[in-house]
């Protein structure tokens, strides 16, 4: 079961120069506030979509239950 | 030799993805939502009174499975107006926040506050049932 802190440094290193903040109540929804240069220019459902690239098929909705993002560029 | 085999279940959702301005995949009905990001992006969308349609992908597995494979789009829910992914929960929540849902749905921003239970009534449009193509 991943922790906060283990999607945080996932999202950190599969998004070169990305900040993330990772929140749980519960070690299975979780929400990421994530600040990338990666993101500028690209629509909210591209930026989304290179977080969700992050992860395993089946690992959202699985393991993960849930993970909520918010994307903005620094 | 790159013939691609038949798949009904994925053409009804294209299909319904074409035919519909605003539809929503979501967990259960606008009625009943099944799991609070469908509810919260169902209460976003009555709030600005746009009818639309919804599909609950709960009934078979291989709805979410296709869509999410036709859309490149891992979770529940997925709006999408004219066509086009809007995006889940999150951008839907944050559109809505911003006033740019009502700009892509055409309508009028609401005053309401986007966590309040919306007055409107559900879509209007009854559920698709996807789940009806499958053989």
């Amino acid at each position: 079961m991943p922790s906060a802190d283990e999607i945080r440094q996932r999202i950190e290193t599969g998004i070169p120069g990305a900040s993330a903040e990772v929140q749980t109540d519960d070690e299975v929804h979780f929400s990421a506030r994530i600040t990338a240069e990666a993101f500028a220019g690209l629509s909210r459902v591209q930026q989304h979509r290179l977080v969700y690239d992050l992860f395993g098929e089946g690992e959202l909705g699985g393991p993960i239950h849930a993970l909520s993002i918010k994307t903005e560029t620094p | 030799m790159s013939e691609q085999p038949e798949n009904p279940l994925r053409d009804a959702i294209a299909e319904a993805i074409r035919d519909n301005d605003v539809i929503l995949f979501m967990k259960g009905n606008p009625e009943q939502p099944m799991c609070g990001f469908s509810a919260r992006t169902v209460a976003a969308l009555q709030s600005l009174g746009t009818p639309f349609a919804a599909v609950d992908v709960l009934p078979d597995p291989r709805i979410r499975q296709e869509l999410s494979s036709l859309s490149n789009w891992p979770t529940i829910p997925q709006l999408f107006v004219g066509g086009e992914l809007i995006g889940g929960c999150d951008i839907v929540t944050e559109m809505y926040e911003t006033g740019e849902l009502a700009g892509v749905l055409g309508v009028e921003a609401a005053p309401a506050e986007p966590g309040g239970a919306p007055e409107a009534e559900a879509g209007g449009a009854p559920p698709i049932q996807i789940e009806n193509r499958l053989g």
